[in-house]
Parts: C-alpha cells; structure tokens; sequence
C-alpha cells in the first residue's frame, strides 16, 4: 500500500494497518456464489433472526466485482468449476473465499464422476464451514474468524 | 387394447406382463415407429412421461442377452391409462430410432440418454450431450464407468 514508503516501519505504520484492518474486516460485501441447497441456509442467516448487519457483512453484491468475500455455497460441479475460477478472478484485491457446508469443502458425499472434491483444488479458501447444511450459527462463527483473520493481516 | 396390439405386431411383441396395474410391453427394436405411431394415433397416448436407458451388465439373473433396454413412459390423458413400453439394444449396436417427430418432450430424454449411456437415437435433430461438457469421455452411467474415475479439469470456453 506504500505505507512503509511514507513512514518507513514506524509504529504510524503498524497504527494505520490495524485501522485500515478494522475498517475491512467490518465492512465485507459477500458475493454469494449459491449452487445448491446450502443457499437456504445462506438466506436464513442473512435474514434478520441472527442479524449479520451485526457484523457489518449485511451487504450482497451481485456482482464479483464489487466484492471482497466470496461465499461458495452448495456443491460446485466439474462444468462449474471453470466458472468459479473466473468469478474468483474477477475479484479485485483484497479478497477472501468461505466455502460453505461440506460439498464446498470436500464434495460431501458425492464422491463421483460430476462434482469436484473440494473448492480448495481450484481456489484458496480462507475459512472452511462444515455441516449439510451448516447451521446459521456456525456460519456467524466463521465470519468472526473470518474477521479475526483479516486483522491479523500485513499490510507491508 | 393388448390384443389389438398384439394382432397387428405379432412377434415383434417379445413379452407382455402387467406390473402394478401397468401394461408393460417389450418389442422389437425394428417395430418402435411403427409402434409409436399406432399407440399415438389410434391408442391415444398423448403424453411421453418418461424416456430412459438401464444397463443390465451383471445384473443377477439375467435371462435375456441384450445389455440396455430403453424405457417409453406413456400416458393417454384421454383414457387416464400408462403404459411401459421396453426396447431392448444390443451393446454392439447401442441405437434407436428416436422418437422425437411424435413427441417432442423426447428431445431432451433422448439426449440425456445419449449422454449417459451412449445410446445413439437416429434421426434425433440435435443428439448432444445435455449435461456433461463436450470434453468429457465414456458415458458415466453404463455400470463399467469406473466409480472413482475422475477427468481432467476444463478450461472456460
Ligand atoms: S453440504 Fe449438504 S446442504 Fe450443503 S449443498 Fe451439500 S448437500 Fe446441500
């Protein structure tokens, strides 16, 4: 970001990375990637029984674009898969990847032919959820792991 | 309406059994237009619910020597009747004309048919795959598609 240009490594620096941290990490804007059943239990944490506007990462953009958290809901097929890749490319830096229930994390249970074992083999993923689905609370607990780690972040 | 049918096709009728109430008919290869034609037009089966293909490979008991069978769901609003009606295919010569100029719900079935078990329909206008990409090999549902047999990844077109 230039930072260490402007103050060289000084404690402005480390100030400005924890502020600039704080501010991403509580203003996400998800870009819901939903293929599957897992989708119902998206909207039912982003309906207002467990509030996520809490978090600050009420705001879907549908667009790849404009956001910076790309939640991959459901099971992400072989003829899918290249699609994924290139939403996750249209992302601009910084962005961050939460696959969501278990078909995003390993395929789940369908070990065949179709679905691919894992959305890690195609792009990074920060923070895995389990469950089929996952409960809304379990989602809640990985965005604010989600948030602990985008504050660990460097910025230099 | 079976003995109408059997009259007028005869041996290309290779068995008749009723399952749970429903006709169930197995024919000739050979006969299916004919045959499709006649239950249409004059039988009044207006309506294809279904169309697919089974794999019978090392399917226990297996009294007859054809591998696949095609499997036309038929149903006449008109009489509130269903019939099932079998085609077996050898697995040298895995074709069948296609159905598609009387009922054009087959278009899709027939393509999804061709597509997992490589089932090819004559005449069919446009016999692709419907589900899997063009760069996928073999046919995934035939039993001898190896279960944990993955392809390689595509590119986006
Ligand atoms: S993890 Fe379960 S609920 Fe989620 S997409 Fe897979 S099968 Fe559906």
């Amino acid at each position: 970001m230039g930072l260490e240009k402007a103050f060289g490594e000084s404690w402005v620096t480390s100030k400005m990375e924890f502020a600039i941290n704080w501010a991403r990490k509580f203003s996400f804007f998800n870009y819901p990637f939903v293929t599957a059943c897992c989708g119902m239990e998206f909207m039912s944490t982003f309906a207002s029984t467990y509030d996520i506007a809490r978090f600050g990462a009420e705001f879907p953009r549908f667009s790849p674009r404009q956001a910076d958290v790309l939640f991959v809901v459901g099971t992400v097929n072989q003829k899918m898969a290249p699609v994924l890749k290139r939403v996750y490319e249209q992302m601009i830096e910084p962005k961050w990847v939460v696959s969501f229930g278990v078909c995003a994390t390993s395929g789940g249970f369908y070990d065949n032919y179709a679905v691919v074992d894992g959305i890690d083999k195609i792009i990074p993923v920060d923070v895995y959820i389990p469950g089929c689905p996952p409960r809304p609370q379990a989602v809640l607990d990985a965005l604010v792991k989600l948030q602990q780690k985008v504050q660990k972040e460097k910025l230099v | 309406m079976i003995e109408n049918l059997k009259h007028i096709f005869g041996n290309k009728i290779i068995d008749y059994v009723k399952n749970y109430d429903i006709d169930t008919l197995v024919a000739k290869k050979e006969a299916l237009i004919q045959m499709i034609s006649f239950l249409k037009n004059e039988e009044k089966f207006d309506f294809l619910m279904d169309l697919f293909a089974i794999d019978y490979l090392g399917y226990p008991d297996k009294k007859f020597e054809h591998r696949y069978e095609i499997v036309y769901n038929l149903y006449s609003f008109e009489n509130n009747k269903r019939l099932i009606l079998k085609v077996p295919v050898t697995e040298e010569n895995p074709s069948v004309d296609s159905i598609v100029s009387f009922y054009s719900s087959a278009d899709w079935y027939e393509r999804e048919a061709y597509d997992m078990y490589g089932i090819v329909f004559n005449g069919h206008p446009n016999l692709k795959r419907i589900l899997m990409y063009e760069e996928f090999q073999g046919h995934p549902l035939r039993k001898d598609y190896p279960l944990k047999k993955r392809q390689p990844r595509i590119d986006l077109k």
